[in-house]
């Protein structure tokens, strides 16, 4: 069962897969990404699709908006990992 | 043999720094080869080799900056293959002489001020050494020794003063690169400082020197977002386009049937071109800003261009652009991206003659057959130059990329 | 155009003396195995047939002595010439050098001077090992009082000596042992004397200067040609004279190349090169494009061993690496 430190530390990881100017930085897990940081739609995809890479669950395209915040992300995640 | 110079990589560009030769002497080299990596004020570029043939001698040594046009290595394309001794491995200060046509470009380009060593404090141990000719040579050729970079054995010396001083070229002080800051600072191979710089004096030209108009036209992307959304349901994570990726391709295939848009204005006249090459204006966070072309987009289906795109927004942040990309495009466009502002009114990239700017997709009434609904548009304003063209042709370009985009299963 | 003869560097130390013995009667040589034996280094062969043992005088094993006697011999109008077999042994004779030769015309304001001319064979390569290989050319070049002087080349060796006896002053020779089998050029005919306070530009060049004396002389213009075939051009400069140093030379070259670099067999710490790198510090300091290098001997005494005494002793390669560390290649 994944925890959600753990899965909070993967999508951190992507993150800053995508975004290497970010490690270190603060994250306020209730705001969005794109308002934080400068995060534009590429940022985004990609940020998608390494969510995808790492954790194996498929994303529609519809669980987009749920992706926007740090909390977010971990809780649409964690249903769909522990399957 | 031919020989392989220096590119310009820019309009504004008058010098760079050869940083990292990536073929050696005796190696073969194909047309599109990358061969070497050249720093500017925009980022560390790629740079390619044009001919087939074998890199024969190298002329200039990492770390040394040379004017444009400064030949950098020679290439024999006969087929000999067996690299000669060098004639004479001239060190950097010696291109110097090499002739340049003349770059009235950069006005702003501040002459640096003669340092003064004998007010000068006991060097900081952050500042690199340099040695006392080098000192000397920089005062009495008014090069500004804080902005110069030193060599690869990290000391200033007089090679890199008289690579600086390059007599018949403007000088353009090298800014430093700035340390990286926690969020938004530069990486290895982009130095934004020096990148502004850049993108001010483009931006000068572009201003001061076409004439532009602009043109103006709501496009409805409804029909767009609702393919966007059915393929993008088949398609896994990773294969899915983004809508910039159609707009590219209707974009191209509107620019080709407009050609008084695509192409450069060069020696007084306009030069079209029959390929598109688009330019994709892509910001960098921390403020940095470049246009690096995707090349033959109306041609491309898109995955290419969607494979493209995110490679080539991926080197541009990471500051590794190949430079055909930063030369070849013929037209650019300018997404704001959603969750943005209405709308775009660009300057053209000398020596392009149009740009593209697309506002963000907003959610607005729209009249749809005498009725009123909620649909998705787009402002888009094209500026032209015009020189080369007018308001009619810019409309009617905006004319076939709205309809381009109606069919997005066409692109 | 005056032609040129070519003899080894033996042969013209030969020639010298017999001109000298010729042409002034106050001339003799002094030494230990210069008559009978024809010299250790067969210098003066032939000579004692020639001109008689009045003239060319064996010592005994005492260079103290016969030093001394030379001085003595100067100091009452005669123009002597002693031959210290080798650098090693004047070590013996330094007392009567440094505070006598050096010093009489001072201490007796100027009432007397000591035209003495002294030649000593230096230096290492022929496995004479530790107490035989020394090169103390500096310790002399340091003395006010003394002339020191480094023949490289045949036409030096035929050159250097007359002008050396001329000098009212004490002049010291430096023939280095591995020199003498060298062949060079010498004029044909005409007067054969060369100063002995100026150096010499042997080869020109625009990238670095090369300072050497002696048999480094020849090393440096072989690693100057390894340079120029990487497109390097060194200027070589060829001493000639240790003590008084012909600065102008040097800094004229330095200012020209920007880079130094300074070849002395002898050890490196506090060496005769200090000297050369020191004045170019005072004299030329915002020419140079880097620090000015040396390449001198390791400091060990020196090996007997074969390969162990080459490994001692600069070598071109050295030289070549310490002129592209300059260049920063």
């Amino acid at each position: 069962m994944t925890t959600d430190a753990e899965i909070e530390a993967t999508v951190k990881k992507v993150l800053f897969d995508v975004a290497p100017d970010l490690e270190g930085e603060e994250i306020d897990p209730n705001e969005e990404l794109r308002e934080q940081f400068e995060i534009d739609s590429m940022d985004f995809l990609n940020f998608v699709i390494g969510l995808h890479e790492a954790t194996g669950v498929e994303i529609p395209e519809s669980d987009y908006s749920h992706l926007q915040t740090l909390s977010g992300a971990v809780a649409n995640l964690k249903p769909r990992m522990n399957q | 043999m031919s020989e392989f110079k220096m590119p310009s990589l820019g309009a504004d560009m008058d010098a760079g720094t050869l940083v990292e030769w990536l073929k050696q002497p005796g190696e073969a080299v194909k047309r599109g080869d990358i061969i070497a990596v050249v720093e500017t004020q925009k980022g560390a570029i790629e740079i390619e080799v044009f001919e087939d043939g074998v890199l024969s001698d190298i002329k200039v040594q990492p770390g040394t900056e040379v004017p444009v046009g400064s030949v950098l290595a020679t290439i024999s394309t006969d087929g000999s293959g067996a690299s000669e001794p060098p004639a004479e491995a001239a060190p950097a200060p010696k291109q110097v002489e090499a002739p340049l046509k003349p770059q009235e470009s950069s006005p702003e380009t501040p002459e640096a001020p003669p340092s003064a060593p004998k007010s000068a404090p006991a060097q900081s141990t952050s500042h690199p050494d340099i040695s006392p000719a080098a000192r000397r040579a920089a005062e009495e050729k008014g090069v500004d020794i804080s902005a110069l970079k030193p060599g690869p054995s990290g000391i200033i010396g007089l090679a890199e003063v008289e690579a600086a001083a390059a007599p018949s070229a403007p000088r353009i002080a090298e800014m430093p690169a700035p340390k990286p800051t926690p969020a938004g600072g530069s990486r290895p191979g982009i130095n934004l400082g020096a990148m502004r710089k850049a993108i001010a004096a483009a931006m000068s030209r572009s201003h001061r020197e076409i004439p532009h108009y602009w043109v103006s036209q709501t496009i409805d992307l409804t029909p767009l977002y609702i393919w966007l959304e059915r393929e993008n349901r088949q398609r896994s994570v990773a294969d899915r386009l983004l809508y910039v990726v159609p707009l590219l391709k209707a974009a191209a295939l509107a620019v080709k049937e407009t050609p008084a848009l695509n192409g450069h204005y060069r020696d007084d006249e306009f030069q079209p071109s029959d390929k598109v090459h688009m330019g994709v204006a892509t910001a960098l966070r921390g403020g940095g800003l470049v246009a690096p072309a995707i090349h033959d987009v109306e041609r491309a289906d898109l995955d290419t261009i969607r494979v493209g795109l995110l490679d080539l927004v991926q080197r541009t942040r990471a500051g590794r652009l190949r430079s055909s990309e930063m030369t070849d495009a013929t037209v650019t466009l300018s997404n704001l991206g959603e969750d943005t502002s209405d709308a775009l009114t660009s300057l053209i990239y000398p020596p392009q003659v149009a740009i593209i700017g697309c506002g963000a997709p907003l959610d607005r009434p729209h009249v749809v057959n005498g009725r009123i609904e909620i649909r998705r548009l787009m402002n888009v304003t094209v500026a032209g130059d015009h020189r080369v063209s007018d308001g009619r042709r810019a409309s009617q370009f905006l004319g076939r990329f709205a309809r381009r985009l109606e069919t997005p299963e066409e692109l | 155009m005056s032609e040129t003869r070519r003899i080894t560097y033996r042969e013209a130390i030969r020639e010298a003396l017999r001109e000298a013995m010729q042409r002034d009667e106050r001339v003799f040589l002094m030494g230990e195995d210069v008559g009978a034996y024809g010299g250790a280094y067969a210098c003066s062969k032939g000579l004692l047939e020639e001109f008689g043992e009045e003239r060319i005088r064996d010592a005994p094993l005492s260079e103290s002595g016969f030093t001394g006697a030379g001085i003595g011999a100067a100091l009452n109008g005669m123009r002597p010439i002693v031959e210290i077999m080798t650098i090693n042994f004047a070590l013996l004779a330094l007392d009567q050098l440094v505070n006598n030769a050096a010093t009489l015309r001072h201490m007796s304001g100027g009432q007397f001077t000591v035209p003495l001319v002294v030649r000593m064979s230096t230096g290492a390569g022929r496995q004479l090992a530790a107490q035989h290989s020394h090169s103390l050319e500096g310790w002399f070049a340091h003395v006010p009082g003394l002339k020191v002087v480094a023949p490289a080349t045949t036409a030096d060796a035929r050159g250097m000596l007359w002008t050396a006896l001329e000098d009212p002053n004490p002049v010291i020779i430096m023939e280095h042992a591995m020199l003498y089998n060298e062949r060079g050029e010498v004029p044909a005919e005409g007067d054969v004397a060369v100063d002995i306070d100026r150096a010499a530009v042997r080869r020109p060049g625009t990238d670095a200067t090369i300072i050497a004396f002696s048999s480094n002389v020849a090393k440096a213009l072989a690693a100057a040609e390894t340079l120029a075939g990487e497109g390097i051009e060194a200027e070589v400069i060829d001493l000639r004279t240790l003590r008084p140093i012909d600065d102008e030379t040097i800094m004229t070259s330095v200012a020209k190349t920007h880079r130094a670099v300074v070849v002395d067999e002898a050890w490196k710490t506090a060496g005769f090169s200090a000297e050369i790198v020191a004045r170019i510090n005072e004299q030329a300091f915002y020419q140079l494009d880097a620090p000015v290098a040396r390449v001198c001997g390791v400091e060990v005494p020196v090996p007997y061993p074969h390969h162990l005494e080459q490994a001692a002793i600069p070598q071109p390669e050295q030289i070549v690496a310490a002129v592209k560390g300059a260049l920063r290649r």
